[in-house]
């Protein structure tokens, strides 16, 4: 094998594009779980995402139109759950489960007049100066706009759940919905949107996948991308900048791996393909000890019972 | 106005009314999908529901419905158990394919050789495959509390590579001219699971399916174990005043069904599908899911629901084949069926009732 043939340079250039979407869909999924409820539909909403997307983006031409659709296909189907969970009150886990089964299916069903085509290319910034400087010009400018999109997002959660008054009601909502009702605010309201915004994201982070990453459409392109994403979230310690960490170790494996398949190591490609997986387990149980930061309401059902 | 109103015990009629509720929504939501896609509704129904049991060509369909049925209900019914204390194995189809594996290893490491004691091998082992993949997220759980949930689904992608790797590496036919897959058991006489009375698609996978129900049945009614179960599920607190140990207990769900699970894999590639190869696994893990809920978490309301999940798949072959139905149709058919299924259990736990508003 030939470890020369790996560019360290174009290896972390692409590591931020494979974190990308993990990253936009863990913060979804951060803000839902914040807010006291566990979505586990993520892979389903994501794969959604990436079908609307692709198909938006195709028929229109337009990228910028796939990535609006994307996010609307997800908070779609996060709707499904929102009404599943917080109006008829069934299972979080059961639904989540239930909302990836039926993503799954929609999307190959919508998908089969897509397969084999090309999305319309996601334009590059090109920054000048800045993305012609040697090595950091390459790594840190010259991406699309989603890779930076995904960055800004997560500032914007980050500031929201730390500094604004609705961050706090959300966060209240999550940490412990009774009292949050007894104080008189809107828990279903407020999980739903939260629910909706984790919908959005899961779409974007799909729909990242099938017009940039990859890009073309094939079925089940996600490749558990969304359940990825889940263990991000547990990972972090339901925080948002320990995501993006989370989300750069996920990428930094996948890019990894990727090359060194390519490099001809003598190791089984299938063997490598399971890095990614294997080293999400690894970080889940490390993570595992340290607990805190779980929301305390995660997973409940709440019923304003008089 | 509408307002709901919890019941203080589960309506046990609406239990059972329920699932059947579903199924009829789902009929009447997917006609509608069916519509969407340019097909008659009332046909596609037919053609999946009716056709398969009572048509023409029921002599050809009635057996697939058994061997269809079999591995979801051995899968659902191990599920069904971790499902009740809450302890939520979705990686089945992991297991699945590395029951497979191992029972498709023993099978080849003894190929040509010709004894009774092969096939029985292969089952243990089968299960043995499927227990060792659900004990690592059993013992990460136990040992380290992580999220069983990631794990198992995790260790799904995992095995699916193993699955690849084996089938063009350490599996792969030496007589196969090159192409990926191992030999194929239904031409290896003591490793083939073969049907046991022709034509009527019942192998040893349908009898294990059969027993499993009866053994579940009997753990969860008579048996100290079935009874810590159902009391962790719905009162984990009292479940630990009464001297339940949750370790154990999701050791126990989780190797069971991992060797259910491993089980059916076994049953599968030594009968229907033959051999090892990369697109072996067709999803049964995860449609076992529906199957568990769908029936209620009971053993024989599992056997029943694999039943009509069976009649899902087959129905949908023949859609498809008829009137060029797509085939992601039934598996979003089959989605729609646990989302329904979900909301009308509204009813069971809750009375809707009609209120004049009140002012607060």
């Amino acid at each position: 094998m030939d470890l020369s043939a790996i560019n360290p340079v174009l290896l972390f250039a692409s590591l931020m594009v494979a974190a990308t979407p993990v990253l936009i869909a863990a913060i979804g999924e951060l803000v839902v779980e914040r807010a006291g409820v566990l979505n586990l539909g993520v892979e389903g909403m994501m794969i959604t995402g990436a079908i609307c997307g692709f198909a938006a983006a195709v028929t229109t031409g337009s990228p910028l139109v796939g990535f609006i659709a994307a996010a609307a296909g997800g908070a779609g189907l996060s709707l499904l759950f929102a009404l599943l969970t917080q109006v008829a009150l069934a299972n979080q886990v059961a639904s989540g489960l239930a909302l990836t089964l039926f993503g799954l299916g929609l999307s190959a069903l919508f998908g089969q007049n897509y397969v084999g085509l090309k999305p319309p290319p996601t334009a590059r910034l090109d920054i000048p100066v800045l993305s012609d400087l040697p090595v950091v010009g390459r790594i840190v400018f010259g991406h699309d706009p989603v890779v930076y999109f995904g960055l800004l997002l997560l500032v914007a959660v980050w500031a929201f759940l730390k500094f604004t008054r609705a961050g706090l009601v959300l966060r209240a909502v999550g940490e412990n919905h009774t009292a949050a009702h007894a104080l008189g605010y809107k828990v279903v309201r407020i999980r739903v949107l939260a629910i909706l915004f984790g919908g959005a994201c899961a779409g974007l982070g799909g729909a990242y996948i099938s017009l940039v990453r990859v890009p073309q459409w094939t079925e089940g392109m996600t490749g558990g991308a969304g359940w990825i994403a889940l263990a991000l979230v547990v990972f972090a310690s339901w925080k948002p900048w320990r995501v993006l960490l989370g989300a750069w170790l996920f990428g930094g494996v996948t890019v990894l791996q990727l090359n060194l398949q390519a490099a001809g190591l003598e190791i089984r490609a299938e063997y490598l393909s399971m890095s990614p997986y294997l080293v999400t387990i690894l970080v889940l149980v490390i993570m595992s000890g340290h607990r805190s930061g779980s929301p305390g309401s995660l997973g409940r059902t709440f019923h304003a019972s008089q | 106005m509408l307002r709901l109103e919890k019941r203080p015990q589960p309506s046990k009629t609406l239990s059972y009314v329920t699932p059947v509720l579903a199924v009829l929504i789902t009929m009447v939501a997917g006609g509608a999908l069916f519509a969407a896609l340019g097909k008659d509704p009332v046909v596609a129904i037919r053609t999946i529901f009716w056709d398969p049991l009572f048509g023409q060509f029921a002599f050809y369909y009635l057996p697939q419905l058994l061997v269809k049925a079999g591995p979801l209900i051995l899968i659902a019914i191990g599920l069904s158990l971790g499902f009740r204390a809450g302890i939520w194995n979705i990686g089945a189809e992991g297991q699945y394919i590395l029951g497979a594996i191992f029972g498709a290893g023993v099978a080849l490491a003894c190929y040509p050789l010709e004894a009774w004691w092969i096939f029985p091998l292969m089952v243990i082992a089968g299960a043995f495959g499927g227990f060792l993949w659900a004990m690592i997220p059993a013992i990460l759980k136990v040992r380290f509390g992580t999220n069983e949930i990631l794990v198992s689904l995790m260790l799904v992608y995992v095995a699916e590579q193993l699955l690849a790797s084996m089938s063009i590496g350490l599996m792969k036919n030496p007589d196969g001219y090159g192409f990926p897959g191992s030999r194929n058991l239904q031409q290896y006489p003591s490793a083939h699971n073969a049907e046991l009375i022709p034509d009527t698609g019942l192998h040893w996978g349908v009898v294990a399916a059969i027993v499993v129900a009866i053994l579940a049945y009997i753990l969860l009614n008579r048996h100290i174990l079935g009874f810590q179960i159902r009391l962790t599920g719905e009162a984990p607190r009292a479940a630990r005043f009464a001297g339940v140990k949750p370790p154990r207990l999701v050791l126990v769900c989780m190797g069971t069904a991992g060797a259910l699970a491993g089980m059916a894999g076994m049953f599968e590639v030594a009968g229907p599908a033959g051999q090892i190869s990369a697109g072996f696994n067709t999803g049964y893990g995860f449609t076992a899911i529906i199957v568990a809920f769908l029936g209620r978490l009971h053993p024989f309301g599992i056997v029943l629901a694999g039943l009509l999940m069976a009649l899902t798949y087959i129905g949908g072959e023949a859609a498809q084949s008829a009137l060029q139905l797509p085939g992601a149709a039934i598996q979003v058919f089959q989605g729609m069926l646990l989302f329904f299924l979900l909301a009308v259990d509204l009813l069971t736990n809750y009375r809707i009732r009609l209120t004049k508003r009140e002012t607060a």
